[in-house]
């Protein structure tokens, strides 16, 4: 399975790297590093690690957190809040 | 109904079952500033995810103690343990959070945590084997409270077989907790409470001493033998660490599993799914964490200068409540807020709060419960509630039932 | 009329996308998501589906991913026709057809942009044609400049100090290479942060062992008899012996292709509105041709309504689905993109994290946390606003700044926060180099004009 992190969302919670440490990786304080690639048997723990991040930062085939990805792109000026919670 | 009198009912046990509706009503006025007891309640989940964000807004005990007639900070002082990294600002909580973490998780420890699960298993499956053939069961005294104790005693070092002794000590330092019971209790309460916190300091500090003779793989070894980049904790900061961790580390679990037995009995289509299919418990437990959240309110905030949230100016100095279970409901957040739905796609919860003090043992806290749940709902043969509501603790920050009492027809 | 067009486009238009990267990809998904239904060719000059260029100068050089494997997620079943291994060459903006590098010639209807940028190539062809220098930009890059350092390179010479030169030069010293950096600036990341940053990211380098040469630009790459590179001259006259060179000068936009187009595309990129479509060279907006990503500049109203080139992975993103979004709603349902800029990098262990667009600042603040610890979060001013914001090892901070900038929040920053240290007291001099003075590697380009400033010079292209 394919993956990715927003990075500018990640906040170094480090739930992924407890959660599915063989795949994710803190690298620091904060930074962390991953395995874009992951196995089929390693299929619960990155479910595990999706579910889990904070900031909803993790997109992988098939356990994509958000359905609506378009929320959460673009802010309002001058209220500056995020539209994410839009739906 | 007038403001003052929410924050009162929301403290009053008479409506721990169901907070809910005084939550949904707290936030129609977005911020509340509460004359009896004192605090600016904030409600609202974007207004406390940008607080738990806000450099202005400090946790340090010494400024609480400013802040108002709360006795927590003050008393906690006087126990002669120093303030836990929870009650500490930048940098000296990012300094301990640190060597706690390098004694917990990633990048010292990456596999502590993720290791204990096949441990996890069976105790779970120990406690659930000890239900025998009887018919209805306490779920909180013979599973939720035993399985989170027993996994933090195995974390840290801490016999499980001393649980009575330090349960006593416990179980005060967390009624301290609830802003009702602390005022209520006066000084007499408030000499039980330091006494337990100076004595439970003292049973970890014989601990901790044979573990820096003698090292063990677990966190007290760790903490007391630390000497990485940020160098070692003083003892007492082991101690006061220790304490915090003994009792985070399974105070809230208890609640978690509760309320998420709780909440799956309730949806019984939900609970037959989780039975099919225990993985399942992963996207359950984070909706539990948005719609019961075992934290119900952060009430240990305050601000270091005037700030302005949603055009009310709160003084510098002032203390903040932030309920992050009102917030977990906010409409303008979550969708159909009060339906319990673990297919949920936007689940950014507030459960383990968020920021720099966001839950040190969340990672435990979510498979200590996925596990149980799924554990639970596979074996228990057709559960029901004996008590709808069932009673629940004095608590109104850590809400949860005291006993959870389920019928069953047997164990699989 | 336009709504029956709008209809028509969303159900059997054509839709060609160049560029099979993470603005296309995201593009692509988001049109299907919205319902288009018509055809949609995906077209790249790369063999490869879509994938992620950032853990190429991180996890991949750390051993942690494979440099083949980091093909994007796809959220979505795109169904697209893929043309990868094919550039675009040439684009007829009147017929509506795209030119491809075998000959083919792709229709359509809407055209979204997004061919991104290439690395900037070591000036002299035949040094860089030797063997032991590298850019690294694409999954070959990778492969090649992997395979090579895995071979056993005892030293490696990064040209460039910027986050990309910096990144590989922290992976290099994590393998136990000897690493020698020359930057023309006083330091790294001095075009994207300034130089008080840059002072900090240079003792990083330095207590890490990297043998940094500020001040300096290299002059000659030398081979051996076999063509294999040797050594580097630098402009202090020193010689570094070294067995792989990663030239790390930036980026160039991939506008090549469109010269002669009509378009306002050139080496600052495609010019767009607030909506994603690409003016052409009269400066009026074209309807069916849309930019996203590297490749794009548009306007931003919270800096001054500048033309922003945002290198950035999350703009790229960002922009995609605003194009993708655009390209088939009702003109009225149009969004603007307003992302705000945000970047990340990881190197020698420490998370370092932007918002805002720190070159156009003049000024800097330390609000919480220490430079010399490298833990901080300070805060850029330009004419009495916050524009930007920067933390090292402090990311869980960095969303209150974004609001900040977001609200056009004052500078300096006068009220107290947690952990603000002596240093952190008083506003001093970003310290960003002449903006007149060639740099390789700012992550924001700030270019272009406000809307009171109207000049405008139109180039026509030769070739």
């Amino acid at each position: 399975m394919r993956l990715v992190v927003d990075l500018n969302k990640c906040q170094g919670y480090a739930q992924c790297a407890f959660l599915a440490p063989d795949i994710f990786a803190m690298h620091g304080e904060e930074s962390l590093i991953y395995d874009p690639l992951a196995h089929e048997e390693q299929l619960e723990r990155l479910e595990r690690a999706v579910a889990a991040c904070p900031v909803q930062a993790i997109t992988a085939d098939g356990l994509d957190p958000r359905d609506g990805f378009l929320a959460g792109s673009d802010f309002v000026a001058g209220t500056g809040r995020e539209s994410s919670d839009g739906r | 109904m007038s403001q003052v009198s929410l924050v009162r009912q929301i403290l009053d046990h008479a409506n721990r079952a169901n907070p809910y509706p005084l939550y949904a009503e707290l936030l129609k006025t977005p911020v509340v500033h509460d004359g009896e007891y004192g605090p600016y309640v904030i409600s609202s989940y974007w207004d406390i995810e940008s607080l738990l964000h806000d450099p202005r807004i400090s946790s340090d005990s010494a400024n609480l103690a400013a802040a108002g007639p709360d006795a927590m900070p003050q008393a906690e002082d006087d126990t002669g343990l120093p303030p836990s990294f929870i009650r500490l600002d930048p940098a000296e909580h990012d300094r301990l959070r640190r060597i706690t973490n390098s004694a917990f998780g990633p990048p010292n420890k990456p596999h502590r945590v993720y290791d204990m699960q096949p441990e996890m298993h069976r105790i779970v499956n120990e406690l659930i084997d000890g239900f025998g053939d009887a018919r209805q069961i306490d779920l909180v005294d013979q599973f939720a409270y035993p399985f989170p104790v027993t996994v933090i005693c195995r974390m840290l070092g801490v016999p499980r077989e001393d649980e009575p002794h330090f349960r006593d000590l416990v179980d005060p330092i967390v009624a301290g907790l609830d802003p009702a019971t602390r005022l209520a209790g006066g000084a007499e309460f408030q000499k039980k409470w330091q006494e337990a916190r100076t004595q439970l300091g003292m049973y970890l500090a014989g601990l901790v001493e044979e573990r820096k003779k003698h090292p063990r793989d677990d966190m007290l070894s760790d903490l007391a033998n630390s000497h990485g980049p940020d160098g070692s904790m003083s003892t007492m900061e082991v101690l006061a660490t220790s304490v915090l961790l003994l009792i985070a580390g399974h105070e809230t679990t208890v609640n978690l599993i509760t309320n998420g037995m709780l909440t799956l009995l309730r949806h019984p289509e939900i609970f037959q799914r989780l039975r099919e299919d225990p993985e399942l418990s992963i996207k359950i437990v984070e909706e539990l964490l948005r719609y019961e959240p075992p934290v119900q309110i952060v009430p240990q905030r305050t601000n270091i200068t005037d700030i302005e949230v949603r055009g009310v100016t709160i003084p510098k100095g002032s203390m903040l409540w932030l309920v992050i279970a009102a917030g977990n409901r906010d409409p303008e957040r979550f969708a159909d807020p009060d339906r319990f739905d673990p297919d949920r796609q936007d689940i950014e919860h507030l459960g383990f709060g968020s920021g720099i003090h966001s839950c040190f043992g969340a990672p435990l806290a979510r498979l200590e419960t996925q596990i149980a749940l799924s554990e639970l709902a596979r074996r228990l043969e057709n559960p029901r509630l004996v008590d709808d509501p069932p009673p629940y603790r004095e608590n109104a920050v850590l809400r949860g039932p005291r006993h959870l009492n389920i019928a069953i027809d047997g164990v699989r | 009329m336009a709504a029956d067009y709008v209809d028509w486009l969303r159900r059997e238009g054509r839709i060609a996308i160049v560029g099979a990267s993470l603005a296309g990809l995201r593009a692509a998904e988001t049109l299907r998501a919205e319902g288009f239904a018509g055809s949609l060719t995906m077209i790249g000059d790369e063999p490869y589906e879509p994938y992620d260029r950032p853990p190429l100068s991180k996890a991949v050089l750390l051993g942690k991913a494979s440099p083949d494997h980091t093909d994007l997620p796809q959220r979505r079943d795109i169904d697209a026709k893929w043309r990868l291994g094919v550039a675009a060459t040439g684009l007829d903006i009147t017929a509506k057809r795209v030119r491809l590098s075998d000959g083919d010639e792709v229709e359509y209807d809407r055209l979204l942009i997004a061919t991104g940028v290439r690395a900037r190539p070591w000036p002299n062809e035949a040094e860089a044609g030797l063997d032991g220098v590298f850019v690294l930009r694409t999954r070959d890059d990778a492969v090649g400049l992997c395979r090579r350092l895995g071979a056993g390179a005892r030293r490696v010479f990064v040209v460039g100090a910027g986050f990309a030169g910096s990144e590989v030069a922290s992976a290099c010293r994590e393998h136990g290479m000897e690493v020698t950096v020359a930057e023309r600036a006083g330091g790294p990341l001095v075009g994207a942060l300034g130089g008080v940053i840059g002072a900090v990211a240079m003792d990083l380098q330095l207590e890490n062992g990297v043998d940094l040469r500020t001040h300096v630009t290299v002059t000659a790459l030398e081979g051996d008899s076999g063509g294999k590179v040797r050594a580097v001259h630098l402009s202090d006259e020193s010689v570094v012996e070294t067995d792989v060179v990663v030239v790390s000068l930036g980026s160039i936009r991939n506008t090549d292709w469109l010269a002669g187009s009509g378009l306002g595309a050139g080496p600052r990129g495609i010019a767009t509105d607030a909506g994603c479509r690409a003016f052409d060279f009269r400066g009026i907006v074209t309807d069916d041709v849309f930019a996203a990503g590297d490749v794009a500049r548009s306007p931003h109203p919270l800096f001054g309504y500048q033309f922003l080139s945002l290198e950035h992975w999350g703009n790229a993103v960002a922009q995609g689905e605003t194009a993708a979004h655009n390209m088939i709603c009702p003109a009225t349902d149009r969004r603007p993109h307003m992302w705000m800029p945000a970047f990340w990098s990881s190197q020698f262990g420490v998370n370092i994290k932007s918002v805002g667009v720190p070159p156009m600042a003049d000024e800097i603040m330390i609000t919480q946390g220490s430079l010399t610890e490298r833990r901080f979060a300070g805060v850029y001013g330009y004419k009495g606003r916050i524009v930007a914001a920067v933390t090292f090892n402090n990311a869980k901070w960095l969303e209150y700044y974004q609001r900040q900038i977001e609200q056009g929040a004052p500078f300096p920053v006068g009220y107290p926060t947690m952990d603000r240290r002596p240093e952190g007291r008083q506003p001093m001099p970003a310290d960003f180099p002449d903006p007149s003075l060639p740099t390789h590697g700012p992550t924001v380009t700030l270019s272009g004009y406000s809307p009171a400033d109207r000049r405008m010079v139109f180039t026509p292209a030769h070739h």
